[in-house]
């Protein structure tokens, strides 16, 4: 019994958090054809493509926040992080300073901001919750300052058309094998976290930190640095969307990434992370951000009120996570001597 | 002896890929104390709370106080009169005694809860055990031991007939057992029926009248305690016989490996200085609260220590964190697995993977998943971890097994030092023996084996030296040859005030 090989379809399943990574990508796909019936322009590739670059965001603050979560943890700054990103770069690109230098000043505050929550939480022990509220209101508050308390003219004034334009359509407008290129960094992204997450010593901590933090420390885990990497994941993709919507927009909007914290929990726990830490999987959050944006572009396009969308996404988190515990609940039985 | 209160017949339970129970049988009287014995596994904890309403049987007859009851709501086995004393104490820690007992149930006067009230009956409760626990404590600041006794005077509180233990003794010293007993004593004559799980044979004569004994899930045998011998009762719980409860390897000792001078850490850790040496196991044994737990985590870095010098091999080294300890080969498993010992929502393979992390990885830490299973297939098959495959919850395992996850994890590396804390709590007499083994493996190999244990039998049994401590300092040192219960126990009860 012991050495026996199980059948391949119940090892793919047997990897943590696969049965809600499976529940959420067929609610996807029945989402979708759900719409694509009520109107086939849905169905459209240039519609795909819409898709597929408006969800790029939400896939990056998911990752953001499932990291984070899986340690046990919450990041309230994400939203502000991807504000005060998009205010730094496009504050600096106004003044002319040429966009790698304005993208590496980005980063590194955010990172600033992802140390600091790290230490906070990892080494004063400080509730999260707290800690991250905290650097929520600083980073939107330097969101502000950065101009002056206004939105930012646009960046072409700065550095000028081309310039502009190179920076826009790297980050948005452009495409790359026929797809919007925000898609495909959130993509590479995505890749890259993923497999950090799965198949590193760091990513292997960061689930032992969310499991229980005292046997991950007895077990020679450095608790500091594990919560500030997951931190620091997170201000690296936020930082990011920063700059997406920077392009976008080809300015920057002190509003900018408002409450985008709580999408990526959304994303997170419709794709079966656990906000307790210790499960979940990022392909999860890959199918709970798709969910979500199938859901906002296929209400679009069937005409539906901007309220009607908040209330459908609403019940659907909710609605996700019932599931997870409805059928979790179904084998409650456990064997014990 | 009484009428038979509780009568379950032909008892069945499936869980998912396992029968947890097949056709068990099982009674009680009342005013006896019924002893339901078995390994880690053998389905009691599942018998139980099919008694207790929080499984359902699959099939069988369920019979309470000569009445025929279906499934039963863990509310209405309380209300019939079943409480359960759970292994792991489930108590809201915050809370203080009075409201943990009323829990649920609360005095109202209207709206307004009264405290009062509730605070004079549970007082009343203690006092008629001779409990010395005031109502308003609270009970995260309560020992482990007071906080059974709690879970007992709510039991009683709540008119219970039925009692079930489940291993009430293993996380209690000699001391504390005694009064316990005495309170089982007090129950049986008042007439409740108790069933007693316990994997610590050796307790039972005080105390049981009847014993049931289970094995994989089915009923083995069932007979009046003066009828059996300790011998019949272990080859009937393991389905073998156990030829050497405690087996014990004798070693050449060699150079001192480890050695600790003057570490403090609180007042539960003062002025400790011993050594280790090569082919030695050091047992330290010492009542609850001796400050040996508070020991071992100084040393390896947990909690802050205020001073402490450690030597390993002869060199100086410094301890700074259990990460660093871990790296200087200096490793503890703990004694608290569901709390330090285990992360329970990963998988075997992940928990045993978790501190040999840099051993498996390649240099920019990806995890090499052919070393890693290698890792893990050995470490299950050293010690007999019973799982269908590694990849299923470390929560899903039974105790013993999960112990062994715990101790399992220690072994991938070439540490110097390994110090188990209490490595044998509330697992059953195989595991045990395995476990031991593993402890005369590194002791062969040349490993320090520090080995700290409350059960004086096993201590005496497989340590080669015995350090007691009392109040946080050590307070006398005997070899296996010349140590004693008795001489134990009067070291480690040895407190300052008494000199």
């Amino acid at each position: 019994m012991e050495n026996k090989k199980q059948n391949p379809i119940k090892r793919f399943l047997a990897i943590r958090g696969m049965g809600a990574v499976m529940t959420a990508f067929i609610g996807l796909i029945a989402i979708y054809i759900a719409f694509g019936i009520m109107n086939p322009a849905v169905f459209s590739g240039q519609n795909i493509l819409n898709l597929l670059r408006s969800m790029a965001k939400y896939l990056l603050i998911g990752i953001a926040q499932s990291y984070v979560l899986i340690t046990g943890n919450i990041d309230l700054s994400i939203g502000t992080m991807v504000g005060m990103s998009a205010m730094i770069s496009a504050t600096m690109m106004t003044h002319g300073v040429h966009p790698l230098l304005a993208i590496l000043v980005a980063l590194c505050s955010c990172l600033i901001v992802g140390v600091i929550n790290g230490y906070l939480v990892g080494k004063f022990r400080l509730p999260p919750f707290i800690a991250t509220l905290g650097t929520m209101f600083v980073t939107r508050g330097i969101a502000y300052m950065v101009n002056g308390n206004r939105n930012t003219d646009a960046i072409s004034s700065g550095i000028g058309k081309d310039a502009a334009d190179k920076f826009q359509n790297f980050f948005y407008y452009g495409k790359t094998i026929g797809v919007y290129n925000a898609f495909w960094i959130a993509l590479i992204a995505f890749i890259v976290f993923y497999f950090v997450l799965s198949k590193t010593r760091s990513g292997r901590h960061i689930y032992a930190i969310g499991s229980n933090i005292d046997a991950a420390k007895l077990s020679g885990v450095n608790v500091v640095k594990t919560t500030t990497k997951a931190y620091l994941v997170s201000a690296i993709c936020s930082c990011i969307v920063g700059l997406i919507i920077c392009a976008q927009a080809g300015m920057g909007n002190m509003e900018a990434g408002n409450t985008y914290e709580m999408y990526g929990v959304a994303a997170g726990v419709i794709g079966g992370i656990s906000p307790l830490g210790g499960t979940g999987n990022l392909l999860g959050t890959l199918a709970g951000a798709a969910v979500w944006q199938t859901l906002e572009n296929g209400l679009n396009m069937i005409g539906a009120q901007v309220g009607i969308q908040r209330i459908v996404i609403g019940v659907i988190v909710v609605g996700a996570v019932l599931l997870d515990i409805v059928v979790r609940g179904g084998q409650l039985g456990k064997k014990k001597g | 002896m009484g009428e038979v209160i509780v009568s379950m017949r032909q008892i069945c339970k499936e869980f998912p890929g396992v029968k947890a129970l097949d056709n068990v049988d099982f009674e009680l009287r009342s005013g006896e104390v019924m002893a339901l014995l078995g390994e880690n596994g053998a389905g009691k904890s599942t018998l139980m709370k099919i008694l207790s309403g929080v499984y359902t049987r699959d099939s069988g007859e369920l019979e309470l106080f000569g009445k025929e009851y279906g499934d039963l709501t863990p509310k209405q086995a309380q209300e019939i009169g079943v409480a359960i004393i759970h292994q792991e104490l489930n108590m809201c820690r915050h809370l203080n005694v009075a409201e943990n007992m009323f829990l649920g149930r609360e005095k109202v006067n209207g709206i307004i809860l009264s405290a009062r009230e509730m605070e004079a009956e549970a007082k009343k409760i203690l006092d008629d055990l001779k409990i010395d626990i005031s109502p308003t404590q609270i009970v995260g600041d309560l020992p482990v031991s007071k906080q059974q006794m709690v879970e007992i005077a709510k039991a009683l509180s709540i008119n219970a007939k039925v009692l079930i233990m489940d291993e009430p003794t293993s996380a209690l010293t000699a001391k504390e057992i005694t009064d316990l007993f005495r309170i089982i004593h007090k129950l049986k004559d008042e007439g409740h029926g108790i069933v007693y799980i316990s994997h610590r044979l050796e307790e039972l004569a005080q105390i049981v009248d009847r014993v049931t004994i289970m094995r994989d899930g089915k009923f083995v045998s069932k007979a009046e305690f003066a009828d059996l011998t300790m011998d019949k009762i272990i080859a009937d719980m393991v389905g073998r016989e156990i030829k050497e409860k405690f087996p014990r390897v004798s070693c050449e000792k060699g150079k001192t490996v480890f050695e600790v001078k003057h570490l403090n850490a609180g007042h539960q850790v003062r002025d400790i200085s011993f050594s280790v040496s090569e082919g030695e196991i050091v047992g330290f044994a010492g009542l609850m609260g001796a400050g040996r737990t508070e020991m071992t985590r100084a040393i390896f870095g947990v909690d802050e220590r205020e001073s402490g010098e450690f030597f390993l091999d002869g060199r100086q080294i410094e301890l700074k964190d259990p990460e660093d300890a871990i790296r200087k080969g200096v490793v503890l498993a703990p004694e608290d697995r569901k709390k330090d010992g285990l992360c329970v929502k990963l998988s075997i393979r992940e928990n045993l993977a978790l501190p040999n992390l840099d051993l498996i990885c390649d240099r920019l830490g990806v995890i090499r998943k052919k070393k890693e299973d290698e890792l893990c297939e050995k470490a299950v098959k050293n010690l007999r971890i019973k799982t269908p495959n590694v990849e299923i919850d470390a929560n899903n395992l039974s105790g013993g097994n999960q112990q062994k996850v715990v101790v399992g994890k220690w072994l991938a590396r070439n540490s110097r030092v390994v110090i188990f804390d209490e490595p044998t709590r509330g697992i059953d007499v195989g595991a045990k023996v395995e476990i031991y083994h593993l402890m005369n493996n590194l002791k062969k190999q040349g490993i320090a084996v520090i080995f700290v244990s409350s059960e004086m039998p096993e201590v005496m049994g497989i340590a080669d030296r015995i350090i007691t401590m009392c109040d946080g300092r050590i307070t006398g040192e005997l070899t296996s040859e010349e140590a004693t219960q008795e001489k134990i126990l009067t070291l480690a009860t040895r407190f300052e005030s008494k000199q």
